[in-house]
């Protein structure tokens, strides 16, 4: 068994979870599509989980030992394993499964992208990267990216749905009134952020620290650290939204949804479209 | 008097307390430092200042786009930010301490009906001691009350984590404290790089701004080297270094070992791998095929020159012995790319004692003989290094910032207030984060007083 099988199978699952989900859009009477889609989730994430420890594995018997998270496709591998993490985490506390049909496409598009456009040849770590922080560092901001996939796809529903309640007439039976109200979803858009924004906050600290102990400086306006900023203050700003007249709701729902296009850009913008120190793809 | 009516410091103040001023702040902060990463920072490369038009440069110079983290504009909306965080904290924070440090102890019903929890229960039975009951529960499931005897009724207080109200503060202190830190670094400290060839010894370093820093104490270099993984991917670059204080080796400063993320520290100033290079200058002739008429050329370390029949060389790599590399041969050597009159580059080796292998290349060097005579060379090592004492400020801030987020997100204030009458107990609850949460606490709280009662009941 290899974690490059694994890997594939992972895919296929996600996928399979992401037609669930869309079943159980459609089908409102049948719960049996919801929980199917967050069983099949959960069990890609298990077997993720073991590809991952695999891969980390094999890479000591090719002898070049280190954590799969060294470039840009184990990455990206692994910015999947955090968005169905997190996803599966919220799931768990608060029982809305449904927001998985606007959540696994994030997880699917990942591991889609990596398992068919990406070399996924395991590759010694260059003398930059050889130290702990890399740990600390890509496992918080990942979580952090992947806590604010969950809130971006959240939001799109707010929005979707926000518009719905404005215009529909109560008791219809449409796709959209399966959603869970907006209410709801502003909330859970809420507790997404609240699990990010301290998460890219540790990320972005132990970026500093790792900067400061192997090239002097905590800081050095290097665009990849320009832009986790620019994320930080989108969320930042979220958050203060939420008690400012005017900014409630839809607006909110943007911000979050603008915050997770700059994290994005964060991660591959960067790498792909502009040049500086962080150039390893991670 | 109305609104409009306000004197200018009011108006000014509300300005600076307004949370619409903070949203403002932080999403033009976002967008305008979108600037910077598109924008090379410093000094702006050749090739760059090649894509762009002199007015663009002179409009990029004029506002500052070449160092915009550093400019007047960055600065004053981040002081504005400071500013305006710091107003909003003296505003709210009085109300909060009062909350805090005095709670309301007596519930009424005029302050009671605007909080969103109220239960009221009717019970028989005498008022003290079903407060000693329910005070008892509220020990054992939430916290001791504080009971106020008022008017024959019987006001019970209790609260959990009243400080998390501060959290939010902290965190806005947190970031005033990066800040400090970060001035606290510009101001005292410096960053500089220095080069030490292999054996030698500096005491000065250059700062980014090209000024000599006196170190106040010497640091030589013992050894440099680089090691490959198999397959030729750089797995190692390594300085040994020893410190001198009055050109004396400091003991436990002597011989360190210094590779890229372990760095050395002394007297405050460290000194981090950052890159390397060869020094040296190596003796060629180039002569009829013959042997005949030979001119003396002699390249730097990694240098170039040009051939009689006018291309280029470049020198890539010497060793005193080719031996180790080739077996059979022996003497120095010397790796040389020539670029032919084609446009083709060609690698071919040079030996100082093989002159009959040297003829193998004379269609790369314009039928000219080219011979290695030997040359020195050094190697050099290239320390950042930079002395910074503002930086345990900024981790203090970093810190408190964590703990701030943290508590201010997931602790949460939480009161219940209990007015125990004679035959009626009314409860109210207030929490500060996570009211649903909190909510279905109070259900099961509830639930337990209800059956203490029952049980009075049966009696």
């Amino acid at each position: 068994m290899t974690s490059s099988l694994l890997f594939n199978i992972t895919t296929l699952l996600y996928l399979a979870s992401m037609l669930a989900f869309f079943a159980a859009l459609a089908n409102r009477t049948k719960p049996f599509f919801g929980m199917a889609g967050s069983y099949i989730a959960f069990g890609g994430l298990f077997l993720q989980t073991i590809a991952i420890g695999l891969r980390w594995k094999e890479s000591y018997t090719l002898g070049v030992g280190h954590a799969p998270l060294s470039n840009l496709y184990e990455s990206v591998v692994f910015f999947s394993w955090t968005i169905v993490l997190i996803y599966g985490l919220l799931d768990l506390k608060y029982r809305y499964r449904v927001i998985g049909a606007f959540v696994m496409p994030f997880a699917l598009l990942g591991m889609a992208w990596a398992q068919l456009g990406m070399k996924s040849g395991i590759e010694p770590l260059v003398p930059a990267l050889q130290s702990n922080w890399l740990l600390y560092h890509v496992i918080t901001c990942f979580l952090g990216y992947a806590a604010f996939a969950v809130a971006c796809g959240i939001s799109i529903m707010y929005l979707i749905r926000e518009t719905h309640e404005r215009a529909a007439q109560a008791n219809e039976k449409s796709v959209v009134a399966t959603f869970p109200p907006s209410r709801v979803l502003d909330d859970l858009n809420y507790k997404a952020i609240m699990i990010g924004f301290p998460l890219l906050t540790l990320g972005i600290i132990t970026g500093a620290a790792w900067a400061n102990y192997a090239w002097g400086t905590y800081w050095s306006w290097d665009p990849k650290e320009t832009w986790s900023l620019i994320v930080w203050f989108i969320y930042a700003a979220f958050l203060h939204a939420r008690i400012t007249k005017g900014w409630v709701g839809r607006r909110a729902a943007w911000l979050s949804i603008i915050g997770f296009a700059a994290t994005i850009f964060c991660y591959l913008g960067v790498n792909l479209l502009l040049s500086g120190l962080h150039s390893y793809g991670g | 008097m109305t609104t409009n009516d306000k004197t200018w410091p009011q108006t000014l103040w509300d300005f600076f307390c307004s949370l619409k001023l903070t949203m403002f702040l932080l999403i033009a902060l976002a967008v305008i430092s979108i600037i910077g990463t598109v924008i090379p920072q410093g000094t702006p490369p050749p090739e760059y200042l090649q894509t762009i038009s002199q007015n663009k440069l002179k409009l990029y110079q004029t506002l500052g786009f070449f160092d915009m983290y550093h400019s007047w504009w960055f600065i004053l909306l981040l002081s504005l930010l400071c500013i305006n965080l710091i107003s909003c904290s003296i505003k709210r924070l009085p109300g909060i301490w009062v909350t805090i440090t005095q709670p309301i102890l007596i519930m009424s019903d005029e302050l009671g009906g605007s909080l969103s929890s109220r239960k009221m229960f009717m019970i028989n039975g005498d008022a003290r001691t079903l407060c000693d009951r329910v005070a008892a529960v509220l020990k054992m499931e939430f916290a001791a009350p504080v009971i106020t005897e008022d008017g024959g009724a019987f006001h019970l207080f209790a609260q959990k984590s009243p400080w998390s109200r501060m959290a939010v503060y902290a965190v806005h202190l947190s970031v005033l404290v990066i800040f400090i830190g970060a001035i606290i670094g510009s101001l005292f400290g410096y960053k500089g790089y220095v080069n030490i060839i292999e054996g030698q010894t500096i005491s000065n370093v250059m700062s980014r701004s090209d000024k000599e820093i006196d170190l106040g104490f010497a640091v030589r270099c013992e050894k440099f080297s680089v090691a490959n993984y198999p397959n030729g991917a750089p797995k190692e670059f390594k300085s040994i270094l020893t410190v001198l204080e009055n050109g004396r080796p400091v003991p436990d400063y002597t011989n360190v070992r210094v590779i890229v993320n372990d760095p050395l520290s002394y007297k405050g100033i460290t000194f981090y791998q950052s890159s390397y290079g060869k020094l040296g200058e190596h003796e060629f002739t180039i002569s009829d095929p013959d042997g005949k008429n030979p001119q003396p050329l002699s390249i730097k370390s990694g240098g170039s020159a040009k051939l009689p029949d006018g291309n280029g060389i470049c020198l890539q790599e010497t060793t005193a012995d080719i031996s180790q590399f080739q077996s059979g041969i022996s003497g120095p050597a010397a790796q040389v790319e020539a670029h032919l009159a084609n446009g083709e580059s060609k690698t071919f080796i040079v030996y100082a004692d093989n002159p009959a292998m040297n003829k193998m290349n004379l269609p790369y060097t314009g039928g000219k003989l080219l011979q290695y005579k030997g040359g020195e060379e050094f190697v050099y090592t290239g320390l950042q290094v930079a002395k910074d004492p503002g930086v345990w400020v900024v981790w203090l801030g970093c810190f408190l910032m964590v703990v701030g987020i943290y508590v201010a997100f997931f602790m949460s204030h939480r009161r219940i207030w209990v007015r125990v009458e004679n035959g009626m107990v009314t409860i109210w609850s207030n929490a500060s984060k996570n009211k649903g949460g909190f909510q279905l606490f109070m259900k099961q709280l509830e639930t337990k007083l209800d059956k203490q009662y029952s049980v009075e009941d049966n009696k």
